[in-house]
């Protein structure tokens, strides 16, 4: 059983060194087609920019300080989006991965 | 219709009419109505029907039923964990009703519900408020917690919490324009591509000949189409499930 043991560590360090094995981590569990993680981070950078823009109009029109807050939130939306395509490749939090 | 005047009218396909006559026009019931409960008819009817033998070797409607269930249930407690089960209804039922929302619209003279913003947004809508409601049932106080992480230094507080608002405010949105977005265009490519046929076929004699092209297109297309509906599907509850995750463990 001896050479059994060492036979699978070595293939699967040969599988790994020639990147047969999908790397955990990246992407999650999604697709990971490049068509599909550009569409991806394309709707994450979008969808934080319109909701800044939709808070910072709307805080705008309830405060009467047009247009500040308007062009502080689309800052924000910006950030966050940004922020939003980073957390796609570095999910936070290490749970999901060992679960 | 659209290749009688000559020109490519693509988006009148996503045109609600109401049907039923004028009881349905009364009541604003549309055929996208009309198709939502013909999609729910038809996931009870596979449920229902597929397990109504319980064999031991199941059939073909019964296995269809099965692996759904293990799909989905393999799907969400792979992301939310063992606590996760009791969700398992939710995100089965959404994924059901998105994946035959698709699924249908590939049918000829079938319209697809999960082509307009507002029923998408209305399923994200909800994946929201519960994601919200179990964080705030779960950790009670700590979930505000989530917007600012520790360790951060303290005067970014006042970048870092609003950037973490909106980028959770902005779950619901991508999530519906995801969807929303990949039916359209799909739809929209279809269409353009069959009207090219139309188009193309009526040039005289070497029309025939040329059409044949934009058809193969289409044909390639609707395979294409029958894996984003599939996918689309998949994304949907698999990020419900992740969304679901980081509001049972708020990291």
């Amino acid at each position: 059983m001896a050479e059994d043991d060492g036979f699978e560590q070595r293939l699967r360090q040969a599988r790994a060194r020639q990147g047969m094995d999908p790397k955990p981590g990246l992407n999650g569990p999604l697709p990971a087609s490049s068509w599909g993680v550009g569409f991806r981070a394309g709707v994450e950078v979008v969808s934080a920019l319109v909701v800044g823009i939709v808070l910072g109009m709307l805080l705008d029109r309830w405060l009467g300080t047009w247009p500040w807050l308007f062009l502080l939130f689309f800052v924000f939306g910006s950030v966050a989006g940004v922020m939003n395509v980073f957390r796609l490749f570095n999910p936070r939090g290490g749970a999901r991965k060992q679960g | 219709m659209a290749a009688e005047t000559g020109t490519i009218d693509a988006l009148s396909q996503f045109q609600l009419t109401p049907v039923l006559g004028p009881i349905g026009a009364a009541v604003g019931f549309s055929q996208s109505n009309a198709h939502m409960l013909l999609a729910a008819g038809l996931i009870t009817a596979l449920i229902m029907f597929g397990m109504s033998a319980r064999a031991v070797v199941p059939g073909r409607l019964q296995s269809l039923a099965e692996s759904s269930y293990e799909f989905v249930q393999g799907l969400v407690v792979g992301q939310v964990g063992e606590e996760g089960k009791r969700f398992f209804p939710f995100v089965f039922t959404l994924f059901m009703f998105v994946l035959f929302g698709n699924m249908l619209g590939l049918l000829p003279y079938a319209f697809t519900y999960t082509s307009h913003i507002a029923v998408t947004f209305g399923l994200a809508a909800i994946v929201f408020v519960l994601i919200t409601v179990v964080a705030l049932a779960l950790h009670g106080r700590k979930f505000f917690g989530y917007f600012f992480p520790e360790g951060a230094p303290l005067w970014l507080a006042p970048i870092i919490i609003p950037v973490e608002i909106v980028s959770y405010l902005s779950r619901p949105v991508s999530l519906s324009i995801r969807l929303f977005a990949n039916m359209v265009a799909g739809h929209v490519m279809l269409k353009v591509f069959a009207t090219f046929i139309v188009l193309l076929g009526g040039l005289g004699a070497i029309g025939p000949l040329v059409a044949i092209l934009p058809l193969s297109v289409n044909i390639a297309l609707v395979g294409f189409e029958v894996l984003v509906a599939f996918l689309q599907a998949y994304v949907f509850a698999i990020l419900t499930s992740i969304y679901l995750h980081d509001a049972v463990h708020l990291h």
